[in-house]
């Protein structure tokens, strides 16, 4: 693979910054000026000293080829991840001005390097060897197992108790109850280890105070909490998917024990949630020889951003096996074989109407699901009064924009990229309406535009 | 989406418009509103009443949701949009496309305030740099930069010009879809439809008569750039019509392309009812030096303004380099302002504090073509005009006054003569001449001269009164005033002084210096030993600051190798 071939659009290597203030203290290193003595190599190791306000320069060597995802190192004391100085250099690289020559990584870089990939070694050694998973005792774990199930249940039964004395009452009363109710109840379900519906009730917490509508969308929440309660306390007669997806539902970890997947994977999206708590980041894959699409999800405690980061518009080969559930999409990255490069390669796209019948099939076997990704071909985005829909270039039919992506600043980049003509948009498509993620304008020519 | 086989009440679902009367409409509007009141009080149909009842309504809800949700389908497209214009310019090269969404990724940033800048370039001030060398080239914006562009446009007025020039047709299309970006409709002309051409006579007589005052200015100077008779023409059809605020403007707009064709308007509108406009009217005729105005002005003048042998001996010489005995002029100021001067614009109230006499001197002698000084002075050219010792102390004014016609006549012979040289002392100080008034005189020299004068001057002077001055010399800076600027900051910082005493001057260096240049600062990046008598740590500052300035300068070399047309480095 020539340098020319993996190097990344400042956009790309700006996705990976922690957050907004990193993203700017990266840019502005993104210029020869601090920099000397950086390098890189074609195998896609950059390396480069950057003059700070100490005497002594810092080190900053980053590896975007690595099997697990770009690593960072460098010599200065921050503790973001990656820091200013990372990016700084991946964007002083990404610039192309020959600020970062090819050559050979000097003896701080390579002893970095090599440190890594002797530890990657051993580990894929040690997986080789076929260490079974879960150290120690498997009868204490099935035991620990039936405990935390025994208060999960016992949780679930209160939420319902819950649920059932608020219909009883009415609704009307959860408007001025106020969001304490549900707070103290989200406590409960936290206490009996069920983080899935802890999550659900803060959400209807927030509900009354969400504008017109606001009781149809409280008895819609309440009423699939209540059918993921009984999924739970009836999980034995459900079928074994359905199963699954009430336990990742109600938030007992899984693990991705799906067969391996090799492909090559393009990058559709990477976003973030965050909450005071964590920072979520999803990142949509598509399959050019499966078709697949699968979602990786990596987190990060607060003010850290999650590890991995893949930018958007390239594509590389992997594998990945997806988590257990109906209609699943999660799933893990395993052996990466490529560092991401620039492709042609587009997912094929589909209508409007198709795209409301996929998110209706797929809540077939995931009733709690919000919305499907979907690829949407040739649609045209059109104001509709305060809003925004999404037309088919062909028929008179269009999705409309879920709010959430009316008020996002990247619809206004999907509607410059668009003129009024047609584009190819990568989304997420449910109830809410659709919230456009990617896009790529008309024929072949045009990079991804990230609008997330 | 509307739900076709389910729905819905007003408001629940994104779309918002209902089926009425598909089957299970009724059954989730009873749902719901057994929800609101509660079980205790409604029982919906299908439940059965008592404990059960909650449980009951939750499960029927929780299949209406999923049913109305699997059942939803897209809504019916609204009006779309008529497709921006097609721009038919090259798109950027990927290496500059990538340097614009950097330069546009640090627009967020705010410079200053916060002290120290450090090493790195502030990429925010080389954004317009780099938007005037992507129009010079004639590229096309990225589409998905535009909602960038137009931001960064709406917070930076001085940004505007190119920044929507370089966003083109689309971005107009794209203002109109957000009123944040309405400012772009109104910096365009005809809100961004094209201007009607020159043919094209009806449609200019209507947007003359039926439009906006903006868009009127702008067609008005539009015209008058092209053919500037052609808006002196379409001024005059409706002229005795337009209010006075808005005549002041159109006849503002004259200026552009001043021509001797323009006199007998001009002269018309000196009998103007609004004074504002006789100023205007008196003022543009006064830059026409064979105008009658510009005559009666001069006949004015010259009455007061005398040159005197008689006397010599005992005129002061200011200039301190006269020859006693030599001839000096004698300064008569008018002793009324009568309505002949008034209606050629002299202003006959004096602002507090100056004397009537020497105020109505001042507008005289500003308004007369400074060409007839020679014949009236005995033949000699500007610099002997200017060299000669004024008795009375009317030196300063009479100076001022030159320097005003100067600029406003453009006349580079007279320019020259009232800057004097750049390294006598009075250039420094603040002598009869401001550094203002030096500055504007500069800009009436040609580009070459002015760098040559203003890197006299900083080598004489420093920097400290420089930096007005080099605000008018053109970008790149030539060779020799880059030199002097950098020799300078070069002495500045041997003296031991903190470099932001010279942050302005730094400021512009990087947005100004040749990029070339940067290889000759190579010596000054190391922090250097500190003297004794030097500031604690101005040595690291000073280095700091100079590598910031190389690197903007590499930076720029890089930008401007990054939009020459025909370089396809970069991947695609």
């Amino acid at each position: 693979m020539t340098q020319q071939g993996v190097r990344w659009t400042a956009d790309q290597v700006l996705a990976l910054a922690p957050d907004v203030s990193s993203r700017k203290a990266g840019s502005k290193l993104g210029a020869a000026g601090p920099w000397s003595e950086a390098g890189s190599t074609d195998e896609g190791t950059v390396w480069g000293l950057c003059k700070g306000s100490g005497s002594k320069p810092y080190q900053t060597v980053v590896d975007i080829a690595d099997a697990t995802g770009p690593a960072y190192k460098c010599s200065c004391p921050s503790r973001k991840f990656p820091c200013k100085h990372a990016l700084g250099l991946l964007l002083l690289w990404a610039g192309g001005d020959g600020a970062v020559p090819r050559g050979e990584a000097p003896g701080w870089a390579e002893e970095w390097l090599a440190g890594r990939r002797k530890r990657a070694e051993e580990k894929r050694a040690a997986g080789a060897a076929g260490s079974p998973t879960g150290s120690g005792d498997p009868e204490a774990a099935r035991r620990r197992a039936e405990r935390r199930a025994e208060r999960i249940t016992a949780g679930a039964t209160e939420l319902e108790q819950r649920l059932a004395d608020l219909l009883r009452g009415g609704l009307a009363t959860a408007e001025q109850a106020g969001y304490g109710l549900w707070e103290e109840t989200a406590a409960r379900m936290v206490d009996a280890q069920t983080p899935g519906l802890a999550a659900r009730v803060r959400e209807l917490g927030a509900i009354p105070a969400s504008g017109p509508g606001w009781p149809v969308r409280l008895l819609e929440e309440c009423a699939l909490l209540h059918l993921l309660d009984r999924g739970w306390l009836r999980r034995d007669e459900l079928p074994e998917g359905l199963a699954a997806t009430v336990r990742s539902r109600i938030g007992l970890p899984g693990s991705a024990d799906g067969p391996p997947v090799r492909d090559h994977w393009l990058v559709l999206a990477q976003y973030e949630t965050a909450d005071a708590r964590l920072t979520t980041r999803r990142i949509w894959l598509h399959g050019a020889e499966s078709g697949r699409t699968a979602l990786l999800l990596s987190y990060g405690a607060a003010g850290r951003a999650p590890e991995l980061a893949l930018p958007v518009g390239l594509a590389f080969e992997a594998e990945v096996s997806v988590y257990p559930g109906a209609g699943q999409l999660r799933a893990a990255l395993g052996e990466r074989f490529t560092a991401p490069a620039p492709t042609d390669v587009r997912p094929p796209g589909t209508t409007t109407t198709r795209a409301a019948e996929r998110y209706g099939e797929a809540l077939q076997g995931d009733p709690w699901l919000d919305s499907v990704p979907v690829t949407l071909d040739r649609v045209i985005p059109v104001p509709d009064g305060r809003s925004w829909q999404l037309a088919d270039t062909d028929t008179d039919l269009a999705l409309p924009l879920a709010p959430s992506a009316v008020a996002h600043p990247g619809l206004w980049r999907l509607v410059a990229l668009s003129g009024g003509a047609p584009v190819t948009v990568f989304g997420e498509c449910g109830h809410r309406g659709f919230t456009p993620l990617t896009a790529w304008p008309e024929g072949t020519a045009g990079q991804a535009v990230p609008l997330c | 989406m509307t739900g076709s086989s389910a729905n819905s009440q007003a408001g629940s679902s994104p779309a918002g418009s209902s089926s009425v009367g598909s089957p299970s409409a009724g059954a989730w509007e009873e749902l719901v509103t057994a929800a609101l009141l509660g079980t205790e009080r409604r029982t919906p149909a299908g439940c059965p009443p008592g404990r059960q009842a909650p449980v009951a309504l939750l499960g029927a809800a929780a299949v209406e949701t999923v049913r109305r949700r699997a059942g939803l389908r897209p809504a019916r497209a609204a009006t779309r949009p008529e497709p921006a214009a097609a721009d038919p310019r090259p798109s950027l090269p990927p290496a500059a496309a990538r340097r614009l969404a950097l330069l546009l990724a640090d627009r967020a940033g705010t410079p200053g305030g916060s002290g120290r800048r450090g090493t790195a370039p502030d990429l925010m001030e080389l954004l317009p740099q780099w938007l005037a060398a992507a129009n010079t080239h004639g590229y096309a914006a990225p589409p998905q930069t535009l909602p960038a562009l137009l931001d960064a446009a709406r917070g930076r007025t001085d940004l505007r010009p190119a920044a929507l020039a370089f966003a083109g047709p689309r971005a107009l299309w794209l203002a109109r879809l957000n009123t944040d970006w309405r400012f772009a409709l109104r910096s365009t002309p005809g809100g961004g439809a094209a201007l009607p051409g020159v043919e094209e006579s009806d449609r200019i007589r209507r947007l003359w008569q039926e439009g906006l005052f903006a868009e009127r200015v702008s067609l008005l100077a539009a015209i008058r750039a092209r053919e500037p008779a052609a808006a002196r023409e379409l001024l005059e059809t409706t002229w005795s019509t337009e209010r006075a605020e808005d005549r002041l403007m159109f006849l503002d707009s004259l200026r552009m392309g001043l021509h001797a064709e323009d006199e007998p308007f001009l002269e018309r509108a000196l009998a103007d009812r609004s004074r504002n406009v006789r100023a205007t009217a008196a003022e543009l005729l006064s830059a026409l030096p064979d105008s009658a105005l510009a005559a009666r002005m001069a006949v004015r003048a010259g009455a007061c303004v005398a040159l005197d042998h008689t006397n010599s001996t005992d005129v002061t010489n200011s200039g301190g380099d006269g020859t006693k005995g030599g001839p000096a002029l004698v300064v008569e100021a008018p002793h009324e302002c009568d309505a002949g001067m008034e209606r050629d614009g002299v202003v006959a109230k004096a602002p507090a504090g100056r004397g009537e006499r020497s105020w109505w001197l001042g507008q005289l002698v500003e308004a007369t073509p400074l060409g007839s000084w020679s014949a009236r002075l005995g033949g000699r050219t500007p610099e002997e005009i200017v060299a000669l010792p004024v008795a009375d102390d009317w030196q300063g004014e009479l100076h001022a006054a030159w320097c005003r016609a100067a600029v406003r006549q453009r006349d580079a012979d007279w320019s020259r003569a009232l800057l004097g040289g750049p390294s006598t002392p009075e250039a420094g100080g603040p002598g009869a001449v401001s550094l203002a008034e030096r500055a504007k005189l500069l800009a009436t020299l040609d580009s070459a001269e002015r760098a040559e004068w203003v890197a006299g001057f900083i080598a004489t002077h420093g920097l400290s009164e420089a930096f007005q001055l080099l605000g008018v010399c053109a970008v790149p800076w030539a060779p020799p005033l880059g030199r002097a600027v950098v020799d300078a900051l070069n002495i500045a910082r041997d003296a031991g002084s903190y470099p932001w005493s010279f942050s302005g001057v730094m400021g512009l260096a990087e947005r100004c210096l040749d990029p070339s240049e940067a290889g000759r600062l190579d010596g000054l990046l190391a922090i250097p030993d500190e003297g004794e008598d030097a500031s604690p740590g101005a040595g690291s500052y000073w280095a700091e600051a100079f590598q910031r300035l190389v690197g903007t300068l590499r930076l720029r070399a890089a930008m401007a190798e990054e939009l020459a047309p025909g370089r396809s480095a970069g991947n695609a």
